[in-house]
């Protein structure tokens, strides 16, 4: 009995998960199903492959969708997927491409940037979004210095203080750092001139820019980040700068250390791109040749 | 800060990791055609310093950083990462056990 019950669950399982794919024509939704089998308490993470071929086709007003075999893409909210522009469209496409045998949902970054823009499952504004991503400020990594040891001191000076200094100059405010438990006063100018340069960012923009902050745990590397002072390896290096040092000090774990480098570069490359895709527009102007 | 790497080893290393995931019919995928595509277009600029240039390559240095990245996660993943807990079934082979049966069904079962 124990073992129908673990096949007819199994069997239920294939039939539903994130993201949804509806069949053209057919605007049922799927939900997702908690897994309740011997196996585990737990939302389905991986579930088979289902598709041969992945593409992406225009669809109305200037969008893309993804198509895998002839059924569009939808959100787990149950939208049609849309991307903005071409470059998105692909790397989503190029995700979903790469799977094989197994979907490993956790591994598909882009697709649920994209998933969190379209569908807004928590119904934040911009508004919210922004004052979010400018109170990170006040607890940024990089304004939270040690007093000892003095190497680390002297690295965290070394790494830390250019980028602060750039950012400073650029935006003309004063952020400082701190080695107080309270960290830095960031004055209201500071957090004024911040607040409109996020204004003018769309809310698809705003999104992926959170997430970098979240992942990078500092708003001033998320800046240079975006802003393309600094690569996506930098930017990781410097958010685990400490991290970094007593590796060098006491040794290398690779299923720890590694998995989370690893980790955290793939999620902030893909909320640099998304950003990037996402406020970008460009066009071709062709020289006329002079003769 | 540092500089990136050139336009070549970027389009290169691109390419590589898209050869990696494909295999064999590489050639033939959108991100491809996609990545050659934009690396040609931008290479033409009368500028000395395009700024446009510049935006471009970060971007393909962070699409590169992102596949490398999440290739090699995901390897890191299948070595280490805990499979879940097995079911009665298997934990019981393992010992050499086999789950005993009812074939008239347990009391309360149809």
């Amino acid at each position: 009995m124990l073992r129908n019950l673990v096949r007819f669950h199994n069997c239920l399982g294939h039939a539903f998960s994130p993201p949804t794919v509806c069949p053209r024509g057919q605007m049922f939704k799927l939900l997702p199903l908690l897994s309740v089998n011997s196996k585990s308490y737990s939302i389905i993470t991986e579930r088979k492959k289902f598709y041969e071929d992945v593409s992406i086709s225009h669809g109305e007003g200037g969008m893309f969708e993804i198509n895998l075999d002839r059924r569009k893409l939808k959100t787990p909210g149950g939208k049609l997927f849309t991307a903005p522009n071409e470059a998105l469209a692909i790397a989503v496409a190029n995700e979903w491409d790469t799977q094989k045998d197994m979907l490993k949902f956790y591994s598909m970054h882009m697709t649920t940037l994209c998933n969190t823009a379209l569908d807004n499952p928590t119904f934040r504004s911009k508004d919210q979004m922004i004052t979010a991503a400018l109170k990170y400020l006040e607890t940024d990594t990089l304004c939270y210095r040690v007093e000892e040891p003095p190497s680390l001191v002297e690295l965290q000076n070394n790494e830390w203080d250019p980028v602060l200094n750039w950012i400073e100059d650029r935006y003309n405010v004063v952020i400082g750092s701190s080695t107080s438990i309270l960290g830095p006063e960031i004055p209201q100018a500071t957090m004024d001139t911040f607040r409109q340069h996020l204004g003018s960012y769309n809310f698809w923009s705003l999104t992926g820019l959170e997430y970098v902050i979240t992942q990078l745990r500092s708003v001033v590397l998320a800046f240079a980040l975006i802003d393309k002072h600094i690569t996506v390896e930098q930017a990781v290096l410097l958010s685990r700068l400490e991290e970094e040092f007593q590796i060098g000090h006491w040794g290398n774990v690779e299923w720890a250390h590694d998995v989370d480098l690893y980790d955290l570069r793939s999620r902030t490359a893909a909320g640099a791109l998304f950003v990037h895709f996402s406020s970008e527009s460009s066009t071709v102007k062709r020289k006329l040749m002079q003769e | 800060m540092a500089s990136l790497s050139s336009p070549l080893r970027i389009c290169r290393g691109i390419l590589r990791e898209i050869r990696a995931i494909k295999g064999p019919e590489y050639k033939q995928c959108l991100a491809y055609n996609y990545v050659l595509d934009q690396f040609r277009k931008n290479q033409i600029t009368g500028e000395r310093y395009c700024r446009a240039q510049e935006e471009a390559l970060h971007a393909s240095h962070s699409y590169l950083c992102l596949l490398t990245s999440t290739r090699q996660h995901m390897a890191l993943y299948d070595i280490y990462h805990g499979k879940g807990q097995r079911d009665t079934e298997e934990m019981a082979g393992i010992v050499g056990l086999r789950l005993p049966t009812q074939p008239g069904g347990k009391g309360w079962e149809k």
